[in-house]
């Protein structure tokens, strides 16, 4: 190590910023309780509460994390991947659809469902 | 000039060995490593709720009291908790250890606050009957789709599953914690950020769980 001693390591940003982040994520949080209880369809609710959980997962990520102060290369080896990876988790997600339209309909009178608890 | 002020300069020696290619320790690209494969992790357990979800009959039973307002003051709690663990970064990264141990000690608090909530809504889910692998049954009624199917008994194995993974995460990360908290005046500044970075880990993925599970579920009454 040069210049500096294990006492003073170097560390970006300061309480301040912080604590804006801090602000940030919990003013994301309040929207998507709001949302919880707006009428809307389900695909663009999951859509919106996905975005804000991209954003709040990336200031975090960034700042707390503090992987925007790290250097490109590991930024470039940890980012990338994970994320085709996780892109490709999403490869049998289409089956989901056709086991949905598999579901089996009553054509009669459906039977009434248990009422006692397990 | 030293190796790692040379590897500065010529770009080109990070791959002539003894040098730091990523300019962190080992330990902490370690973590990093297994940051990665553990979002993973829950990534593959979020997508497979999601297909359930997507091809059966999902309740939404949630009310605002008390599943919507417990979770959003555990999410409260966890978002304080990240930044009381960054002011302890920060202290440490100044050499205040005394200081840094404070904040470390405040970090667990907010952590075992958020067990306590935890623990308790999931005793109101428990004691309405639900489940791992059955729903309470005026859940079932209620959801049932007309001439359709009942709606799906695995709500409950996905909620506990994913809920409790999280949980084992606040905890072991609750006693990684307090080690370094115990122990903060033998170890490195960079072993402080390390506990840190998992630490805003568990943070992340609650910011995937709470959407997903809770702000997804939520009752409006539209049934």
């Amino acid at each position: 190590m040069t210049g500096h001693t294990e006492e003073h390591e170097h560390f970006a940003g300061s309480n301040k910023l912080f604590t804006s982040i801090w602000i940030w994520l919990v003013l994301l949080t309040l929207v998507e309780i709001v949302l919880a209880y707006r009428p809307m369809a389900i695909h663009f609710m999951l859509t919106i509460l996905l975005g804000l959980s991209i954003i709040k997962a990336a200031l975090i990520v960034a700042y707390f994390m503090h992987l925007k102060f790290e250097r490109l290369s590991l930024i470039l080896t940890i980012v990338p991947m994970l994320v085709i990876c996780i892109c490709l988790l999403f490869v049998f997600f289409p089956d989901s659809f056709r086991s949905h339209a598999l579901r089996y309909e009553f054509k009669e009178t459906p039977p009434q469902p248990a009422m006692e608890s397990h | 000039m030293s190796t790692e002020a040379r590897a500065e300069h010529f770009p080109a020696a990070d791959w002539d060995g003894g040098v730091f290619p990523y300019r962190v320790g080992h330990r902490k690209l370690g973590m990093w490593l297994f940051i990665v494969s553990d979002s993973l992790t829950f990534s593959a357990l979020l997508i497979g709720y999601s297909y359930l979800r997507a091809s059966n009959v999902w309740p939404t039973p949630f009310p605002f009291y008390p599943s919507i307002v417990f979770s959003s003051v555990m999410t409260f709690c966890l978002l304080s908790s990240s930044l009381t663990m960054v002011f302890a970064v920060s202290a440490s990264s100044r050499g205040d250890r005394a200081r840094a141990r404070k904040w470390i000690w405040g970090t667990i608090f907010f952590g075992l606050a958020f067990l306590v909530l935890h623990l308790i809504e999931w005793n109101h889910l428990y004691s309405e009957g639900l489940r791992p692998f059955s729903l309470p049954a005026e859940w079932v009624a209620r959801y049932a789709a007309p001439n359709g199917p009942l709606p799906s008994p695995l709500f409950g194995a996905t909620f506990f599953t994913i809920t409790g993974l999280h949980m084992f995460h606040v905890f072991t990360g609750a006693i990684y914690l307090s080690v370094v908290a115990a122990r903060i005046g033998k170890l490195k500044h960079e072993d402080v950020e390390i506990s840190g970075l998992y630490w805003h880990f568990v943070d992340l993925v609650w910011m995937f769980v709470f959407p997903l599970i809770y702000i997804m579920s939520v009752d409006v009454g539209a049934h």
